[in-house]
């Protein structure tokens, strides 16, 4: 059964379409592989009855002809995502026993399109986080080790349960949610594919809120083009999101394997940060080659105001969720602490329910946001962010088609190793995916290389606003000339 | 501007967050770090510049204002720690 998991997605989908196998067999196989895989703690709640379920559904439907574009196909869904009569917690003790009245707008348009959920996925608290640390569940174990060690690497974060589970083959694709990088950051350490579309293109209805004007749900996938039928299924409006965009969702698997020619990619010197490892300079070289090989015109650019975008990310983003989670007061739903009135319940509770990294947020959103330093700050940050919107919209005028950078100054790390740090060492990891979140735009992290000690590295693409299809096109060539980089050992199984 | 421990307690207040004595000194570390990180942005000239309100160019869409949804309170207090009678309930409020 082993072989079943291993499909792509869009093998799956021709073999189900052929009568190869049913959905019912391709999900006891996923079923099978995340039992298997319970060490690396990747999914949070594993939901087999409704899986099978929905599998036999879909194996009638496939029987009767009448089939969506994911029919039968088994998905993993991050635990941001409100799932209808199944635990959602954001991996936060203060949701522990969250369960939905509703279903998120994303979710269910992969169920409107056939799709079978296999179950939760790990995340890191609320999605702050680089390397699903901070999760109320434990850190998730990368299917990934270094060359000749065992020591445990860290799959990214937030989603790391996306990505490890795509990358362990426990899912044929699955759901994330980036606000910094929180998709294509854990793409490019598991060797996935993940895509970060642009604001307003999928909808937030449903997804447990963190910063609202720079959230978006996107797909984790083993290949570029079952990144993009992905997207096809997750992406459209939705009146039930006052940000989501009514424009038609474009058919994105048409964009793989379209020409690139005369495509012009702009290569941003500021990106060249200081203590930047030679292995990623050297794998954005040959990703910019590998582009003018099949036809794109290589332009140097400069995004000036680069620098400034972590930083602004760390007083809009915290700003924003310390307004955003001030709904956990212990009164309407999640955990309730007593306390002796209503203030010291709410204190209580929040004190009880948050983990360290979703307070130090919490507070610091809390003191940019307090009288007298609004202007200072939160207003500062968002002037800050008009212009690094200005620099982007610059150089798209002056005809760039897309930006090449790399997905993270360096490879994954263990475990363990960055949590003593100072909390800005491990914000640095977001320092080239923040811009695309703090701009609005689309950004895919597609595999392009291995680290010197066999750790995969990524490639990020940016994009126009809602031109997804250029970048779905150009990441294609990238895995073309790079190849796929699946995890062989499947050490983990038991 | 540096954090003081007189500040956290005020901003854990506010953010309605207890927090114990014994956390006050690292946590104003930790704030400290991450402010003086952001403090960066103040070597911008931003005179001039207008804050970005919306990434993308779209007007807030308008509806009809009319009841579109609820009448269910059981799916309502579903998941309160809570309810009594229809109702939310809270420690009480007024002496």
């Amino acid at each position: 059964m082993t072989k079943l998991t291993q499909l792509t997605l869009t093998q799956a989908r021709e073999g189900l379409a052929m009568g190869e196998f049913t959905s019912v067999e391709l999900t006891e196989a996923y079923l099978k592989a995340m039992e298997e895989a319970r060490a690396l703690n990747a999914y949070v709640l594993e939901t087999p009855d409704i899986a099978l379920d929905m599998a036999k559904e879909s194996d009638r439907r496939i029987a009767s002809g009448d089939t969506g574009h994911l029919e039968g196909i088994p998905l993993g869904i991050k635990d941001m995502f409100a799932t209808e009569g199944v635990r959602t917690t954001a991996c936060s003790k203060i949701l522990e026993n969250f369960v939905p009245e509703y279903e998120s707008s994303v979710t269910a348009n992969l169920w409107r399109d056939g799709a079978v959920m296999l179950g939760k996925l790990n995340n890191d608290e609320f999605a702050m986080g680089s390397s699903n640390e901070t999760s109320a569940f434990g850190p998730v174990v990368s299917p990934w080790r270094r060359d000749g060690d065992t020591t445990p690497i860290v799959p990214g974060g937030s989603s790391g349960g996306s990505a490890a589970a795509v990358a362990a083959f426990l899912c044929a694709g699955a759901t994330g949610t980036d606000t910094g990088g929180s998709i294509r950051q854990p793409a490019a350490f598991t060797g996935t594919v993940g895509i970060k579309p642009t604001y307003g293109r999928c909808s937030r209805w449903g997804i447990v809120a963190f910063a609202s004007s720079l959230d978006q749900a996107g797909p984790f996938a083993r290949t570029v083009n079952d990144a993009a039928l992905l997207l096809r299924s997750m992406a459209g409006y939705d009146p039930k999101d006052s940000t989501s965009v009514n424009r038609p969702v474009p058919d994105y698997e048409e964009a793989v394997g379209a020409s690139i020619k005369g495509k012009k990619i702009g290569i941003p010197r500021e990106y060249r940060v200081e203590g930047m490892a030679d292995e990623i300079d050297t794998l954005w070289s040959d990703g910019a080659a590998w582009l003018k090989d099949a036809g794109a015109e290589i332009v140097d650019i400069s995004l000036p105001h680069t620098h400034y975008a972590l930083p602004a990310y760390y007083i809009v983003a915290p700003a924003e969720a310390s307004s955003n989670l001030a709904r956990y007061d212990g009164v309407r739903y999640g955990l309730r602490v007593p306390g002796r009135d209503v203030v010291e319940m709410y204190e209580n509770t929040r004190a009880a329910g948050f983990g360290p990294e979703v307070r130090r947020r919490i507070m610091i959103g809390t003191y940019v946001l307090s009288a007298g330093y609004y202007d200072a700050y939160y207003l500062r940050a968002q002037k800050v962010r008009s212009l690094i919107k200005s620099d982007f919209d610059y150089v798209f005028s002056q005809g760039v088609d897309a930006v090449l950078t790399p997905a993270t100054p360096s490879p994954a790390f263990g475990i363990g190793e960055k949590v003593k740090a100072d909390p800005v060492e491990m914000y640095l990891n977001d320092v080239f995916t923040v811009t695309v979140n703090m701009a609005g735009l689309p950004g895919i992290s597609v595999p392009a290389g291995l680290s010197a000690d066999g750790l995969p590295l990524g490639l990020q693409l940016i994009g126009r606003p809602f031109e997804e299809e250029t970048l779905f096109s150009l990441a294609e060539v990238i895995e073309e000339a790079a190849g796929r980089f699946p995890v062989e050992k499947l050490w983990w199984r038991r | 501007m540096s954090v003081d421990q007189a500040t956290v307690r005020r901003v854990a207040h506010l953010a309605r967050i207890a927090v114990r004595e014994d956390e006050l000194d690292h946590l104003s570390h930790e704030l400290n770090a991450i402010l003086e990180f952001v403090e960066q942005l103040a070597d911008l000239d931003v005179s001039g510049v207008d804050p970005l309100t919306s990434v993308v160019p779209v007007d807030l869409p308008m509806r009809e204002d009319v009841v579109t949804d609820g009448h269910y309170p059981d799916k309502v207090l579903a998941n309160a720690p809570e309810a009594e009678g229809g109702f939310f309930t809270v420690p009480k409020v007024v002496e």
